[in-house]
Formats: structure tokens, C-alpha cells, sequence
């Protein structure tokens, strides 16, 4: 046994007082985990500590919370394991970010969470005529879809979405990787309907700025991030659905400029964004895009010399990449239930 | 005051499949739950569901192996009609978006599970009930025009008018603290198990027994409650479960010697026998010395002889749990396991139709007792129970709604439960805490009434539960707040849990032979000549266990000694 000390962020609306910190001392072996350290400490010291939790083994989703700083579930995270990223020899627990509080560790799931999953149509939209037996379908597809399938709603991802901090209105990584699940899923009849209302939502698949904090957060290795590139490749690259937000010209521009430059070249990417230097369409996007070209003038990412006539210096060992990854007749998704990792894949023990 | 034809206590896989098959019918419908639906327990079924799908299989096979896993105690009829709707019930499954992992031809591919004779198990990786609950719950959000959810409410009771029926039930509103009166044509309680009363269990913290103790508090009778199933393979330190996706797979059972001992009790399904068989085979090799682990409690499930990409694919969810909770990589070796409290065969008795003794009152899935589990149920039949009794108590609460008018319903009920909250805000500081009382209460069933049983540790457990019962009643609490009071909730689910504990004490006491998952080591044979028969249990007027009898229903198989 060891002692932990909890400091939790409590919150009782009905006391008309800020929140506070409260703190007890628990007794369990460090393997186990912060859920079980705070249910003793509510058996024991304070009944009164709110927290949702069900399974205690990371399936139903219930008791998700930040542990100093990062999201996750009480019941994934071990005591030892908190206590590595402690800065103050406690382990902190607060209520997931981006939802309100409602008390304690409770957070208001349904205000943001919920109603953004249910803007992606969060069903099946079955293809017609919807056979006797089952769809019959690929088997890796289904396997493939199983990562998103994996989901557990217990929003860690949407607590610190960047993006969403930002934009309220973003339909985040859950719902995203939710959507996925239904793309992905040869049994949908809506691809294309779902994809373009996705990226014609200002709001939608491509104000994700990548940045890597679902991945880190999803207890459950959905990679939410992951699933809203495929969405994007698969709505520019299968469907070529030129969205209003530039997103599908932003992406190609981007690709063409790593191809030529090697490295990326931030003056090219602006009016390649919107077709290219001399392309009718970028000249009013341009002119709005002055402030921005103007500052990165002043803080020397931009010289009008630089951004017209600039060599592409990209090298043929990069070149060759590309050539060999777009000459595949079919595109390679990163997906580790399909693919797997490379230790997955050593041979088989014993 | 909120009027529904039809109103479903509990959102798991029987109570959503209970509401989209009500509301098929046109009739209004809600559905309650104390927790968001998406956390009902149904999300931690593993292994897969049961269907006689392939074109080489029969119903009538799933059939017999689920009357000899019963150990010839469930109900034949029930488990006829089970069966034979098992194959639409998965296909209608599969339109709406199950994601039932393929075969290399694109068909639904089948894996080998406990006590089968064939391979006829569906699934979805090891996330087989997540993802048949996720997919019910994605058909509630379609249907949200037709189903009326109330999500985070906790049902306080089920109101009985003067002529015996029930007419709706008292809740609270979790967040609110609110308690209102609903009024409802039909109640069907599908709100899950009792595994909170064992310690440890793999059952989730909300398996309170809430829906048995509502029911039997409101005079329905319950069957089988002796019949508790320990799962081989359950984590020795806090009971998760380990599927048995994994003996389906391929995985050992080993003792300390490395010997497969399966092999003494089941020589030809081995490690697939029925649950209580190898849960006993291992009880008897820990009890005989041959145990592993520090304590040499535990007996090892080797998991490494299964492909390890296959591992990977297709159990990824214990792949992760020996990862994260017993620091172990399963796919280089073997994981420490026991048997641990898993499932409840008995509830609250039923006919076919999910209808309860109780006019208006139906159950469905582990709240309810068919019987189609009898002494034992089978790995990958549980899901199935819950969606075709779900959905059959769905329809025919549908068609009643039909012929019935809304009842007239007094708040009386919610007068007392009011009150029964205040009074367990108000009360002075207890001798024992909620929290003190549930782990007596755990502790004691799984030291007496697990996988060997004998008169005097069942006595003693008697005692303990009938001394906790007073105990409860005094047990004081710490939230005085009326926003998301949890701490109020978990005393009145130890009422529920003690009540259903003592039925299941005094029925294992009762039952003095060994069937299914009752092995009395005092009456160690089966004895059909005098317990071929249902122990149900009700409450007299003094609100004590009352015992009486019910014949099993056979209609095609006799029965035989079970072999496996």
C-alpha cells in the first residue's frame, strides 16, 4: 500500500460559491487506479465528492476528468502513473475542459458533446435494397471501421480540442471520428452527402488544426485526428468536393508546395491555396489575404522577390517519394487495427 | 404529469431494443435510465452474440446446447423461441449498422464459444456489446421524434394501483434533484443485473439489482435466483473480465504443473465447456494446491498460442485491459485469472412475452428470468436474451398500450419516496457508512454463495445479509445537495442489493442438490426427481422471502447427464 493525496476541483451550484480544492489522502497499491483512489475517498471520507463512473475498466466511458493537466478516465489512469506528471506531489483532478460544470467532476456531456455527435447523422444510412441475409462486404473494411467503432463517447478528446477552444462551433473529434465510422462503412449509402456537408461547414472537417491533442487523449486508440485526415483525403482525393472553405485547394496546394520545395514554403502556399499566383479566383482572396501577407513582410517570411521568383529545390530522393506513393494504384491508410504496428507484426510468440 | 403507452426503466440493449421495437408499433414511448444509455453495462459484453446463421447450422442445435448449458433447467419453449429468432434478430442487427467483423468471402464470420457445437458466435472484435449498443443508440437519436428519453433519471419505484397493476413510476431527475410521477399503460424494467451484490464481480459499479427488488418489492415473483454464474476467466485483483473470446480463439487454461486441466472434466470441448464446468475445474485445481499467482489463487489463461496478429485484430480490448490493469502483455504470456462473479441467471419471472405476474409490468435481459438460462447460461447468449426479449416485450407492450386507456395515477407514491429521501438526508450520523455496509455485503456472498456452496456458510450468510438489512436502515450519508445527490442514490441501491441478496441466499439454500451453477458440496448430484424444478421467491406481506415452485417446461429434450 501507499499514500496518494487527491486534490480534486469541487463545484456545488446550489452553495452560490466558487470552486475549490479539496484534498484527501488515500491508501491503495500505485498500480491502481485514480477512480478507485477517488471512490475510496468518497466511501470513506466524503460521499458527497460527484463523479460519474460505471465499469472501472475503461469501457463504458462514464469518468472522464483531467489528471494533472491531461484528459483521460479516472479508471485508465494508475495512481503511479499520475503521480510521474505531478508537479506538486499530488495528484489534481479537475472536470474535462470545453463543457460546463455542472458539480464536481460532472460536466455537462450533453450541451456539447452530445449535440455535436448528433450533427454528423449519426446512423446508418443503409444501401438500397438492403439484402436478406447480410451486406456483404470487405473483410478489412469492417475491421477497419471497428477503430472508430471503438469509440466509448467519454469525450477526453473534446475536453482539450484545441480547435474547439476556438471555435465552439467545431464539430470536434468525437463527432468527426464518429462520421468516419459511417464513411468508412461500404454499407452507407451517403458518402458523398456526408462528406460534402462536412466540408461545407465552416465549422466542420477542416478546422481541425492538427495538433495532435485527441491522439494523445483517446483512452481507447481511435486517433481521432487520424479519422478526420481520412475524411479529408477521401472528400478531396475520392470525391473532389471543392469546398467553400478552401479546404480541398489548401490541401492540394499544400502537397504541390512540399513537392517542389521539399521544405514548405509559406509564400507559394497563400495564392496556391486559391489556384495559383495568376489564377482569376485568387486575386479578391489575395487582396483579402493582404494583412496577412503584409505582416509576414514585416517579420521577414514574405520579400515580394522571394514570393514571386523563388527556385523549387525540393530533392529527387523526396521527389521519389512522391512519385512512388502516387503511382500505388490504391491509397495506404494508416490504420493500426488493420495495419498494426511494427511490433505487432513481429512474429507470433511462443 | 408525463404519459407514455409504454415507458422502459434502464437503456441498455434490452431497453433500447424494447423502445425501437415499441415504437414501430406507434404507441408513445420513453425510455429512463439512471445513467446516459451509451454506459449501460450491455457495452462491457465482449465475446459476441449467438445465432444459427451459418448455412451448416440449425436453431435446433443452439437450442439443445442451451437447454444442456442450462443444465435442463430452462424453460424449453422460451428457449425454442430464442433460438429460432436468433438469425432475423442478427440480420436486423447487421442492416442497422452493427459492424460484425467478415469471413474472406464478406459473410459474418463465426467464432467457437463456450458449450457450443458449433461455431456460431457473431462478433465485433471483443467490443461486441459496445458496439451493439452504440448502434441501438445511434437508431434512439434517429427515432428521437418517437422515443422520448429520459437520460440521468433514477427510478425510485414502481406505482401499483389498487387492483395490483402497474400504472407508471416515481424518478428523479439526477441533475435536477426534481421527483416526478410518470404514468404509463406499461412499465418494462430492463435495468439490468445484481453483480454489485459479489465483491469482486466484473459487473459495473451500476448493477444494483435495482429492477429484481423493484419488482419483487411490488409483488412480482422471481425464479432462479440461486443460479449465479462465476466466470472462468475473470482478473484476480478486481474481477474485470477477460472474454471468453479468448478460449474461443484458441487459449489454455494451465495450472501450476503447466497441465491443460480441462482435460480431466472435458475432453472434448476442453477449455469450451459450459462456464460453470471450467469455473469448477479451476475452483478444484486452486482448492487441490495447484493454483498460480502469489496467493496461488489463480490459474493461467495462455493466450500466446493464438496467433498474435489474430490476438491483436480480434482482442484488442484484453489486449489493453492486461496491459493496463495487470501490467501484462498477453500476447507473450499468460495473464493470472480466477473465477469471478459475472452474470445472474434468475430475475424476475417471465413468460415469453416478457409479461411479469404484475398486470402492466414486463422484464427483459438480466433483470428477468424467462427462463432461458436456467443453472447456466452460455457465453454469447446473454446479448441475445436481452434484444429478442426486448424487443418481444416492446411489441406486446405495444399492442396492450393498444387496448388500454391511460390510467389514472395519484402522486401518493411520489409523496413517500419524497419523503424516504428526506428521511435518509436527515440521518444522524450511522454506526457504518454506505460504502462499509456494500463491501460486507460483497465480501460475504462471494466467500459463501460462489462456485462451491454448502449449508452452514449459506446460513451464515443469511445471517450477515438480515443483519446488514438493519444496518442499512441507519447508514448515513454526507451530500445534503439535491444536484446529482449520489450519495443518496447509493443508499437506496443498498436496499435494492441487500433485499436481492437475501432471495439469493435463501434460494441457494433452499435448492439441495447441485445443477448448473449451484454445487451444493453437501448435496453434490444433480437430482431431477425432486429438483427439476423453479425455486420462486416472493415477498410476503411482512416483506419476507416466500418460497414456492414452478414446473420446467420440456418439450423436446429429456433430460440427460451433461458431458462435454
Amino acid at each position: 500500500m501507499s499514500e496518494f493525496t487527491l486534490r480534486l476541483r469541487r463545484y456545488d451550484p446550489e452553495s452560490g460559491q466558487a470552486p475549490y480544492w479539496d484534498e484527501h489522502t488515500i491508501e491503495l497499491e500505485p498500480h491502481r487506479s485514480v477512480l478507485e483512489g477517488i471512490l475510496q475517498a468518497r466511501g470513506r471520507f466524503d460521499g458527497s465528492i460527484g463523479i460519474r463512473c460505471s465499469c472501472r475498466a475503461a469501457i463504458c466511458g462514464s469518468c472522464g476528468v483531467r489528471i494533472n493537466g491531461q484528459p483521460g478516465l479516472a479508471c485508465h489512469t494508475h495512481l503511479d502513473e499520475a503521480m510521474s506528471r505531478s508537479s506538486d506531489g499530488t495528484i489534481v483532478v479537475e472536470p474535462m475542459g470545453n463543457m460546463p460544470v455542472i458539480k464536481d467532476l460532472i460536466v455537462d456531456m450533453d450541451a456539447v458533446h452530445w449535440k455535436k455527435i448528433q450533427s454528423v447523422t449519426p446512423w446508418l444510412l443503409g444501401r438500397e435494397p438492403v439484402p436478406e441475409r447480410e451486406y456483404l462486404v470487405d473483410r478489412e473494411a469492417m475491421v477497419d471501421v471497428t477503430q472508430s467503432m471503438a469509440c466509448i463517447q467519454c469525450g477526453a478528446c473534446v475536453s482539450d480540442c484545441l480547435a474547439m477552444e476556438v471555435d465552439p462551433e467545431f464539430t470536434g473529434p468525437a463527432a468527426l471520428a464518429k462520421a468516419y465510422r459511417f464513411v468508412g462503412d461500404p454499407r452507407d449509402s451517403e458518402h458523398k452527402e456526408r462528406l460534402t456537408s462536412l466540408a461545407e461547414d465552416p465549422h466542420g472537417l477542416f478546422t481541425c488544426t492538427h495538433c495532435f491533442k485527441c491522439v494523445d487523449a483517446c483512452p481507447k486508440g481511435v486517433n481521432p485526428m487520424g479519422q478526420i485526415m481520412r475524411l479529408r483525403r477521401i472528400s478531396g482525393s475520392d470525391f473532389d468536393i471543392e469546398d467553400r472553405n478552401n479546404g480541398y485547394r489548401h490541401e492540394h496546394a499544400f502537397v504541390k508546395n512540399i513537392r517542389r520545395n521539399g521544405l514548405l514554403h509559406e509564400a507559394d502556399l497563400l495564392p496556391d491555396s486559391y489556384g495559383g499566383k495568376f489564377h482569376p479566383r485568387a486575386v479578391p482572396e489575395l487582396i483579402a489575404s493582404l494583412p496577412v501577407a503584409i505582416r509576414g513582410m514585416l517579420r521577414g517570411k514574405i520579400t515580394p522577390a522571394k514570393a514571386l521568383l523563388h527556385p523549387h529545390k525540393a530533392s529527387k530522393e523526396l521527389r521519389a517519394i512522391f512519385d512512388k506513393i502516387e503511382s500505388r494504384p490504391k491509397r495506404y491508410e494508416l490504420n493500426l487495427y488493420v495495419s498494426g504496428t511494427d511490433a505487432d507484426n513481429e512474429g507470433t510468440a511462443a | 404529469m408525463p404519459e407514455h403507452d409504454v415507458l422502459i426503466i434502464g437503456a441498455g440493449l434490452a431497453g433500447q431494443r424494447a423502445a425501437l421495437a415499441a415504437a414501430r408499433e406507434g404507441v408513445s414511448v420513453a425510455i429512463m435510465s439512471k445513467v446516459h444509455p451509451v454506459r449501460s453495462h450491455s457495452v462491457a459484453a465482449a465475446g459476441g452474440i449467438n445465432a444459427a446463421i451459418s448455412v451448416a447450422d440449425d436453431w435446433r442445435s443452439h437450442a439443445y446446447d442451451t437447454v444442456k448449458g442450462s443444465d435442463f433447467l430452462g424453460d424449453q419453449d422460451a428457449i425454442e423461441v430464442m433460438c429460432s429468432e436468433a438469425p432475423a434478430e442478427v440480420m436486423h442487427l447487421e442492416h442497422i449498422g452493427v459492424t460484425f467483423h467478415r469471413n474472406d468471402k464478406g459473410e459474418m464470420d463465426l467464432r467457437a464459444f463456450g458449450g457450443a457445437s458449433m461455431n456460431r458466435t457473431a462478433y465485433v472484435a471483443d467490443i461486441t456489446g459496445q458496439a451493439i449498443l452504440h448502434v441501438l443508440y445511434e437508431q434512439l437519436m434517429k427515432h428521437s421524434s418517437t422515443v422520448e428519453r429520459y437520460e440521468e433519471w433514477f427510478t425510485t419505484s414502481l406505482i401499483i394501483d389498487d387492483g395490483g397493476a402497474c400504472v407508471g413510476v416515481v424518478a428523479r431527475d439526477l441533475r435536477s434533484g426534481r421527483m416526478e410521477t410518470f404514468a404509463a399503460k406499461n412499465v418494462i424494467l430492463a435495468s439490468g443485473g445484481a453483480g454489485q451484490c459479489f465483491r469482486p464481480t466484473t459487473n459495473a459499479l451500476i448493477c444494483t439489482a435495482d429492477g429484481i427488488t423493484q419488482a419483487y418489492r411490488a409483488g412480482a415473483p422471481l425464479m432462479d435466483m440461486e443460479m449465479i454464474q462465476y466466470h472462468p476467466t475473470t482478473l484476480a485483483e478486481n474481477g474485470f473480465l477477460i472474454t471468453e473470446g479468448a478460449r474461443g480463439e484458441g487459449a489454455h487454461l494451465l495450472n501450476s504443473l503447466g497441465e491443460r486441466f480441462m482435460e480431466k472434466t472435458a475432453p472434448n470441448k476442453m477449455e469450451l465447456a459450459s462456464r460453470d464446468v471450467v469455473s469448477r475445474a479451476e475452483q478444484i485445481e486452486i482448492n487441490e494446491g495447484r493454483g498460480v499467482g502469489p496467493d496461488g489463487k489463480g490459474i493461467y489463461l495462455d493466450i500466446t498460442v493464438v496467433p498474435r496478429k489474430r490476438t491483436l485484430e480480434a482482442l484488442r480490448e484484453i489486449v489493453n485491459i492486461g496491459k493496463d490493469f495487470a501490467g501484462v502483455d498477453i500476447t507473450r504470456e499468460p495473464i493470472i485469472i480466477q473465477p469471478g462473479q459475472h452474470y445472474i441467471m434468475g430475475g424476475v419471472k417471465t413468460d415469453k412475452d416478457g409479461r411479469t405476474s404484475v398486470e402492466g409490468l414486463y422484464a427483459a435481459g438480466e433483470v428477468a428470468c424467462v427462463s432461458v438460462h436456467g443453472g447456466n447460461r452460455l457465453g454469447a447468449n446473454s446479448l441475445l436474451d436481452t434484444l429478442i426479449f426486448g424487443r418481444r416485450s416492446g411489441e406486446h407492450a405495444a399492442a396492450r398500450a393498444h387496448s388500454i386507456a391511460m390510467p389514472d395515477v395519484s402522486d401518493a407514491t411520489l409523496r413517500r419516496d419524497e419523503a424516504m429521501i428526506e428521511s435518509i438526508i436527515a440521518r444522524p450520523r450511522g454506526p457504518r457508512r454506505v460504502s462499509e455496509i456494500k463491501e460486507e455485503l460483497g465480501t460475504t456472498l462471494n466467500e459463501h454463495v460462489a462456485v462451491f456452496r454448502n449449508e452452514e456458510g449459506l446460513n451464515q450468510a443469511l445471517d450477515v445479509v438480515r443483519r446488514l438489512k438493519e444496518e442499512a436502515e441507519q447508514a448515513s450519508i454526507d451530500d445534503r445537495g439535491t444536484v446529482f445527490n449520489q450519495d443518496v442514490i447509493g443508499a437506496i441501491e443498498l436496499g435494492y442489493m441487500i433485499d436481492c441478496a437475501e432471495t439469493i441466499v435463501v434460494a441457494a439454500i433452499e435448492r439441495k442438490e447441485s445443477r448448473g451453477a449451484q454445487f451444493r458440496t453437501d448435496y453434490p448430484e444433480r437430482n431431477d426427481e425432486v429438483w427439476l424444478k423453479h425455486i420462486d421467491i416472493s415477498a410476503d406481506a411482512d416483506g419476507a422471502p416466500k418460497v414456492s415452485y414452478s414446473p420446467v417446461t420440456i418439450t423436446q429434450w429429456q433430460p440427460e447427464e451433461r458431458k462435454y
